[in-house]
């Protein structure tokens, strides 16, 4: 047998001793490696050096990082180098042990667990029920107010908004929309007066209001009333996923949601006619009062975001 | 005999190993620390592929370390205040405290940016590292019995991974992220009849209500976290208990595990990774940004932003949401949004599901119930190869689809022929992956003296498309050098051993 391949047999780690090949440096010339792993630790804790300095003149964050990274960095590639061409190189072999335990243990096994566990329960079946039915019984109780304390019931909230009638239409910052505010094209998010004092306020009343025309406009039969002049009221959730249908493609005239891309047309009650989303947008009544203010007829008629099981 | 103690013999009364030798010594009368022995002892095969884990476990090491800092700065609040720090253009703006914190630890906390940056970077490789890990033990059928419990575990990992990347993003509060909440409230609601009541008792509440912040904040802190330590620490346990696995090759069986010791040559080597994964995320902490919530400004549910994308690990949910048609059903009075529950939970459901199915799967389709301690190359078992490639082409598809916009913005195409190209394309991209995958591998498997280990070849494809196994050059460690000596035989027999018609047979 030649010494390259006796190198390359595999020995069990407690046959070798110290000075057998295998326990040799892996590296053909370790005080060269040696040399460079010094550098390379030395290198490393000046770079700790210099994030301690970093810090303590508070330096901008990439110059911390920058310093740190540096100093994980070397000193990382130093230990990999030294266990790599520095440490026995081997190879070793270890026998793998059978997992499997003998027929007698695995029989001895299987019969505590059966005879003598199995056993105690088999001979007193009604303990064991009444155990079991209890902790089945304190199972399901304490379901009941764990689930029912997270959070209140759903019932109807999720088909109802703020919007009521006569809500007036108020910008962002509280200010009423009037009929001659808005020109044609002009977009704006629009919510019930009062809507800062309820709790999702924000998110479920928000409302995307559009000027199409200065004469009244029809979006769809049953409508007629909806529109005035030209203006048109739609709930800014999307009826895929609930985000805010953000974006106006003027010269199209849809609505795009910036999420998932679903568009609708707002010439035609914001029916969708690309992407994922499956509904128009609910359609907001609106009327102008006697002062020239933009106010709602009612709440939306139908629930707004995105679908769930009790929507009819 | 003398009674004078003196250091020498004081050092001779502890023994040949010296006071190290006698605190061991003092432990295994208490534990019997000794018997750890075996575990130093344990041999660690050496090949690249084996330490993608390794950037998963290290990885997830930094994100402990930087996340339990950053939760001395960040306050779990859905509370309004008025933001007075150092961030000028927020100055007076009513934020929630979650964001305010978020702000103050990023500019007025020194090292916090870096903090959050290297923690987010963490979280990404942390999940990365375990995607290319678990490729790894699918293609190299390292999942195979005794190992498969270990692969579900992983398998776990992943999920919980991901699961708790979501609640970590969604914390800042910021406008992103607020937008990533009110979409998996939608996906909750979405659910047939539990959904409103799953999403009524995670929320307290419709959305967005006051309670999720601090919620999501204590299951990412402390729930999620803490299971992924006692997987991670049952991972482990059956990786020892049960040993590496490792690619065929000179000395090694299946009854052997041939390598490095785990003391002190894998410790040192695997001490230096962790340093190395520490510093790489340093470096991309300090010259990478990620997630600047500052820009974003804070969540106002009738805000958005727009071509914003999830993290990486969420793409591929994304995209399915973009391209899934509008399925709603509406029967007896109930809807239920298949747009949503489709792509968003039954197609995860159905991935994952294959992925924790494939070993029994495996296991009945090939009738195959041995031990495996050695690992298949890919291309020899082209059936599982195409399977998971195909799948795994379905996400990354999947993962393109998640930025239809941004390609049709790109490609100057309409946004409209993009989303019907990713729709159809979506069915045939896994379907010929699949066939690709398996012809390559059938036909690398034919080239002649593919397979062979004895002398290593190398399998490679012309141009015309023909796959040729020739002698790889001898690597040098490999090498004969000298001629393997026989012995002279001292007396010649008339009749030559197994000769029939001249020709003489060698037993190989």
């Amino acid at each position: 047998m030649s010494t390259t391949e006796e190198h390359r047999t595999p020995v069990s780690l407690s046959s070798v001793t110290a000075d057998s090949p295998h326990m040799q440096p892996a590296a053909r010339n370790p005080e060269r490696v040696e040399r460079w792993t010094a550098v390379l630790l030395l290198l490393g804790l000046l770079g700790f050096i210099g994030f301690g300095w970093a810090y303590w003149v508070d330096a901008t964050p990439w110059i911390l990082g920058a310093t740190m990274g540096a100093g994980f960095s070397f000193v990382g590639i130093a230990v990999v180098a030294w266990g790599k061409y520095l440490m026995p190189k081997g190879p070793f072999v270890e026998e793998r042990h059978d997992l499997r335990s003998s027929d007698a243990e695995r029989e001895a096994f299987a019969a505590a667990i059966t005879q003598r566990g199995g056993g105690v329960i088999k001979r007193r079946p009604m303990l064991g029920a009444l155990l079991g039915g209890g902790l089945g019984v304190f199972g399901i109780v304490a379901l009941f107010p764990l689930l029912r304390s997270l959070g209140p019931l759903p019932g109807k909230t999720l088909e109802r908004t703020d919007w009521k009638k006569g809500s007036y239409l108020v910008t962002q910052d509280g200010r009423r929309v009037h009929v001659d505010d808005f020109l044609i094209n002009e977009v704006a998010t629009v919510f019930p007066e009062g809507f800062e004092e309820t709790e999702n306020g924000q998110a479920v009343d928000q409302t995307i209001i559009i000027r199409l025309d200065t004469e009244d406009f029809v979006t769809k039969k049953g409508r007629e009333s909806w529109g005035p002049a030209g203006y048109v009221a739609y709930s800014k959730l999307c009826s895929h996923l609930g985000c805010p249908v953000g974006l106006y493609e003027q010269s199209l005239q849809l609505l795009v949601c910036p999420c998932h891309q679903s568009m609708f047309d707002v010439t035609i009650g914001a029916q969708p006619n690309f992407g994922p989303a499956p509904r128009p947008l609910p359609q907001l009544p609106l009327f102008v009062d006697k002062d020239g203010y933009l106010r709602s007829q009612s709440d939306y008629l139908e629930p707004v975001g995105p679908g769930y099981w009790e929507r009819s | 005999m003398s009674d004078v103690k003196t250091k020498r013999t004081a050092k001779a009364a502890l023994g040949p190993y010296g006071k190290v030798g006698h605190v061991l010594n003092e432990l295994d009368d208490r534990v019997g620390a000794a018997k750890a022995r075996n575990f130093l002892d344990k041999i660690f095969p050496d090949h690249w592929s084996f330490m993608l884990g390794e950037i998963a476990l290290y990885s997830f090491v930094i994100v402990l370390a930087t996340g339990v800092f950053l939760t001395l700065y960040y306050v779990p609040s859905q509370t309004l205040v008025t933001y007075r720090g150092s961030y000028a253009p927020l100055y007076g703006v009513k934020v929630t405290q979650a964001y305010a914190s978020s702000i103050d630890l990023t500019f007025a906390v020194r090292g916090g940016l870096l903090m959050r940056q290297m923690h987010h970077w963490a979280c990404d490789i942390f999940i990365g590292a375990m995607v290319v890990h678990m490729a790894r033990v699918f293609f190299t059928g390292a999942f195979r019995k005794p190992r498969e419990l270990n692969y579900s575990i992983g398998t776990t990992l992943l999920t919980l991974g991901i699961v708790n990347g979501f609640l970590g993003y969604s914390l800042p509060d910021d406008l992103v992220s607020g937008t990533g909440i009110r979409i998996a409230y939608s996906i909750l609601e979405s659910v047939p009849v539990v959904g409103t009541y799953l999403a009524f008792f995670i929320f307290g509440g419709n959305f967005p209500g006051t309670a999720v912040i601090p919620r999501f904040f204590i299951i990412h802190v402390l729930l999620v976290p803490g299971i992924i330590m006692g997987m991670v620490g049952a991972h482990l346990f059956l990786l020892v208990r049960q040993k590496h696995t490792q690619f065929p090759g000179p000395g090694r069986t299946e009854k052997n595990v041939v390598g490095t010791p785990m003391f002190p040559v894998f410790m040192g080597k695997t001490t230096g990774y962790l340093f190395i994964v520490a510093g790489v995320t340093a470096l991309l902490g300090a010259f990478a940004q990620i997630n600047p919530i500052w820009l974003f400004g804070p969540y106002d549910a009738a805000k958005i932003s727009y071509a914003v994308q999830p993290d990486w690990y969420m793409g591929f949910l994304d995209g399915a949401l973009r391209i899934a048609p509008a399925w709603q059903t509406n029967n007896f009075g109930h809807t239920i949004p298949w747009e949503v529950t489709f792509p968003a939970l039954i197609l995860p459901g159905i991935i994952f599901g294959i992925a924790y199915a494939w070993p029994a799967l495996e296991r009945k389709i090939t009738g195959d119930n041995e031990l495996h301690n050695l690992l298949d190359r890919p291309s020899e078992v082209p059936v599982r190869t195409a399977a998971g490639a195909a799948v795994l082409s379905l996400v990354i598809w999947l993962f393109i689809a998640s930025s239809t916009d941004v390609i049709a913005n790109f490609a100057h195409l309409s946004l409209n022929s993009v989303l019907w190209f990713m729709r159809i394309s979506t069915f045939f991209v896994p379907i010929i992956t699949y066939v690709i995958t398996l012809k390559i591998c059938q036909e690398m498997n034919e080239a002649d003296g593919a397979g062979r280990r004895k002398t290593p070849n190398l399998v490679t494809r012309t141009s015309e498309g023909e796959y040729i196994a020739t002698a790889a050059p001898v690597h040098e460690e490999f090498a004969h050098h000298e001629e393997v000596a026989v012995p002279v035989p001292t007396f010649i027999v008339d009749e030559p051993a197994s000769e029939t018609d001249g020709v003489r047979t060698v037993e190989r």
